[in-house]
C-alpha cells in the first residue's frame, strides 16, 4: 500500500523545498500511520480470520484442529445466534427511529433564534458526550423498580423494567435514544441553518401552508444530512454493547455484540467467536461503505 | 426575517421555545439525579417517593476514597472527638476508615481514575501527534489512491471492538501486553488515529496553501514551513481533536474490560463492577460516576463550537 504512494509529485513543490524532498516528507508523514493501523488492525483480523476455521479454545492448552467451515455453519444454522440477530434488529431499528424522531424534532424547534440559545444547545448536548458504560449503570437507578424516580414521576408502582423480559430491550433503547437524539439534533441543525432563508420568504409570499413549506423545501433540503445521521446511528446500534451490558443482563436484551463478547470472554469459545466476529465485521463493513459514501456526496455539494 | 411576522407565528414561536425548555429539563435531569445523589444521604438515595431537595453533603465522595469496615460497637467518643471532619462522617454511618498506622487506606478508585488519565492523555498525544502529519501528508501532497487510502483509514475506526479484541486479547497474552497501560494505549491509539486523521485533514484544508508557499519562497524548508507556519495555524483544531480523543480513550468501556483487570484497569470498567452483590451504596457509585463524567461535561462546553465537526470527522462543519 505504501509503495502506491511513492509515484507522482508536483515538481514545483519539489523545487521549492530544501532539506528534505517533498517526497520523503510525504512518506514519512503518512507510511507511520498506514502501518501503525495495518499492524494493530488488519494484522489481527487476519490472525482472527485464521483462527475462525479451527476449533481453538483460548483457555486450553490442547492443541486445536482444522475445522474448515464447520463454526460458519454451526452459527448459521443457530437459532440462538439468530435470536440474537433479531434482537439486534429490534433494537436498532426501535433506539434509532427514537433518535431521528426526538433529535430531528429537537432541531425543528431549537431552529430559531432565542436567548441562551447556544447554551441550551449545548446542555442537550452533553449525553452523548459520556461513557455509554456509566450511563448504562447510573439509568439502573433511574430505572430502578422501588425507589427510582422515573417510574414515581410515570406512576408505574414497582413495574420492573430490567428485570422484566419483555421491556429490557426497550429500556435500553430509552436510554440509547436519550443518549444519542443530541446527536441527530446537532446534525439536523446543521442541515436547517443551511437551507437559504430565501425559499422560507418566497414560500411565504406565495401563502404556502406550513406543512408545504416543510415537506417540499425543509425535508429535501435537509435530508441528505439526516440520512447521514441515520447510516451512523444504525451502525453504531448495530455494534452496541457498553450500554447494554452494563443495564441488564436479561438474555432478551442479548445483543450480537454482548453474544460475542461471551462467546469469547465467557464461554472461551475462540475458534467459533472469532468466526462469529467475522460475520458481525461484514455487516459493519457493508454499512460503513454506505456512510461513506454518503459523507464524501455531502461534502462535495 | 424579511416578512412582518404574523401573531400567529408569534404565538407558535413562543410554544417552540417553551417546548425547547422542557426538553432541555427532560434531557438533563438523569444528569442531575446522578449528581445530586453524589452528594445525598444514604438513606435518601434510596427513599420512596424519591428525594429531589435536600442539604448535600460530601460524605459519599470520603465514602469513594476511603477503605472502610462496619463497626461492631460505637465509637469511643475520644476517639470521636479527636477525629477530622470526614472521618468523623463515616463513624456517623456506622463504620470506620481502615488504616495502616497512620495512614488511611485508599480504596481503589484513585487508582483506577490515575489509570484512567494516563491512558487516555498518553493515547491522545500519540494520536493526535501522528494524526496531524498524516492529515497534513494528505491535504498537501499528491498521493496516489488517496481516496481509498482515507477510506481504509476511516474503517478503521468502524470496527466494533469487541471484534478486534478477541485477537488482540490473544496476541497481548503471548507478548504480556495483558493488563498493561502501553496495551490499552496501542489499542486506544489504533481506535483514535483515524478520527484524528480525518479531522484534521479538514482542518489542514482550511488553511491556505499560500501561506506555506510564501514561506517555502523566503527560504524555509518544507519542515520549517510546517512547524513553524501550519501547526500554529492548526491549533484550534489540534486542541480541537486532542480533546475528542481524549473523551473517546476517557470513555471506552469495552476494550478496558477485555484487556485489563487489575494493574491497569481504568474507571469505566470499574465504576460499574462496584455495585456487586447485596444493596449497592448508590450515594457512593454517583460520587464515582460524577467525578468521572465532570472532566467531560467542562470538556463539551470547551468545545462546543466544535462538536459538529467532531461526530461527522470533519466532514461537516458549520
Amino acid at each position: 500500500m505504501a509503495s502506491v504512494a511513492l509515484t507522482n509529485l508536483d515538481p514545483a513543490s519539489r523545487a521549492a523545498a530544501r532539506g528534505w524532498s517533498d517526497l520523503t516528507i510525504r512518506n514519512l508523514f503518512i507510511i507511520p500511520t498506514l502501518v501503525f493501523l495495518i499492524v494493530f488492525n488488519i494484522f489481527p483480523l487476519i490472525y482472527s480470520l485464521g483462527y475462525s476455521f479451527t476449533n481453538f479454545a483460548a483457555n486450553r492448552s490442547e492443541p486445536w484442529q482444522f475445522v474448515g467451515l464447520q463454526n460458519y455453519r454451526e452459527l448459521l444454522s443457530d437459532d440462538h445466534i439468530w435470536s440474537n440477530f433479531v434482537i439486534t434488529a429490534k433494537y436498532v431499528i426501535v433506539s434509532v427511529a427514537g433518535q431521528m424522531i426526538v433529535g430531528f424534532g429537537l432541531a425543528l424547534l431549537l431552529n430559531r433564534s432565542f436567548p441562551m440559545k447556544g447554551l441550551i444547545t449545548t446542555l442537550l448536548l452533553l449525553p452523548m458526550m459520556m461513557s455509554a458504560a456509566v450511563v448504562g449503570l447510573f439509568w439502573q437507578l433511574l430505572y430502578s423498580p422501588s425507589w427510582g424516580p422515573i417510574n414515581y414521576v410515570f406512576g408505574l408502582g414497582d413495574f420492573a423494567w430490567l428485570s422484566n423480559p419483555d421491556s429490557a430491550l426497550y429500556a435500553v433503547a430509552i436510554t440509547d435514544i436519550w443518549m444519542w437524539s443530541p446527536f441527530v439534533m446537532l446534525l439536523s441543525l446543521a442541515g436547517l441553518s443551511a437551507v437559504p432563508q430565501h425559499l422560507y420568504e418566497a414560500a411565504a409570499i406565495d401563502r404556502a401552508g406550513w406543512w408545504y413549506t416543510f415537506t417540499r423545501i425543509t425535508l429535501p433540503l435537509v435530508s441528505p444530512i439526516l440520512l447521514i445521521a441515520l447510516i451512523f446511528r444504525t451502525m453504531e446500534a448495530f455494534k452496541t454493547f457498553d450500554i447494554a451490558y452494563t443495564m441488564t443482563t436479561q438474555p432478551t436484551a442479548e445483543l450480537i455484540a454482548i453474544r460475542l463478547y461471551k462467546q469469547a470472554f465467557q464461554q472461551w469459545d475462540t475458534g467459533k467467536s472469532c468466526a462469529l466476529a467475522y460475520i458481525v465485521l461484514i455487516m459493519v463493513l457493508a454499512i460503513t461503505n454506505l456512510y461513506v459514501k454518503y459523507l464524501n456526496k455531502v461534502k462535495e455539494r | 426575517m424579511a416578512a412582518v411576522r404574523t401573531s400567529s407565528e408569534v404565538a407558535f414561536n413562543r410554544i417552540a421555545i417553551a417546548a425547547v425548555l422542557i426538553a432541555t429539563l427532560i434531557f438533563l435531569a438523569p444528569i442531575y439525579w446522578i449528581a445530586s445523589t453524589a452528594f445525598k444521604p444514604k438513606e435518601l438515595a434510596v427513599s420512596v417517593p424519591p428525594t429531589v431537595l435536600f442539604e448535600p453533603e460530601v460524605t459519599p465522595f470520603v465514602r469513594l476514597f476511603t477503605k472502610r469496615v462496619q463497626m461492631q460497637k460505637p465509637v469511643d467518643p475520644q476517639v470521636y472527638d479527636a477525629a477530622p471532619w470526614w472521618e468523623k462522617r463515616i463513624y456517623d454511618g456506622g463504620e470506620r476508615v481502615l488504616k495502616v498506622g497512620k495512614d488511611v487506606q485508599l480504596s481503589q478508585y484513585p487508582d483506577r481514575f490515575m489509570n484512567s488519565l494516563i491512558v487516555a492523555v498518553i493515547s491522545t498525544v500519540l494520536a493526535v501527534g501522528m494524526g496531524t502529519f498524516t492529515a497534513y501528508g494528505f491535504s498537501r501532497f499528491k498521493i496516489a489512491g488517496e481516496a481509498d487510502l482515507l477510506f481504509f483509514i476511516l474503517s478503521t475506526r468502524m470496527l466494533p471492538p469487541v471484534v478486534v479484541a478477541i485477537p488482540m486479547f490473544l496476541m497481548y497474552r503471548m507478548v504480556g501486553l495483558n493488563d498493561s497501560h502501553i496495551g490499552l494505549i496501542i489499542l486506544y491509539v489504533a481506535f483514535n488515529l483515524s478520527f484524528s486523521v480525518w479531522l484534521m485533514k479538514g482542518f489542514m484544508d482550511e488553511i491556505p496553501k499560500e501561506y506555506e508557499e510564501a514561506a517555502l519562497v523566503d527560504g524555509y524548508t518544507r519542515m520549517q514551513a510546517f512547524f513553524k507556519i501550519v501547526l500554529p495555524e492548526a491549533a484550534t483544531g489540534i486542541a480541537a481533536t486532542a480533546v475528542f480523543c481524549f473523551i473517546t480513550a476517557w470513555n471506552e468501556y469495552a476494550f478496558a474490560l477485555i484487556m485489563t483487570n487489575r494493574r491497569a484497569q481504568t474507571a469505566p470498567p470499574f465504576i460499574p463492577s462496584q455495585i456487586g452483590s447485596g444493596l449497592p451504596d448508590w450515594t457512593t457509585i454517583a460520587a464515582g460516576t460524577f467525578l468521572f463524567l465532570l472532566p467531560v461535561a467542562i470538556f463539551t462546553f470547551l468545545l462546543r463550537n466544535h462538536l459538529l465537526r467532531g461526530v461527522t470527522f470533519g466532514a461537516i462543519r458549520k
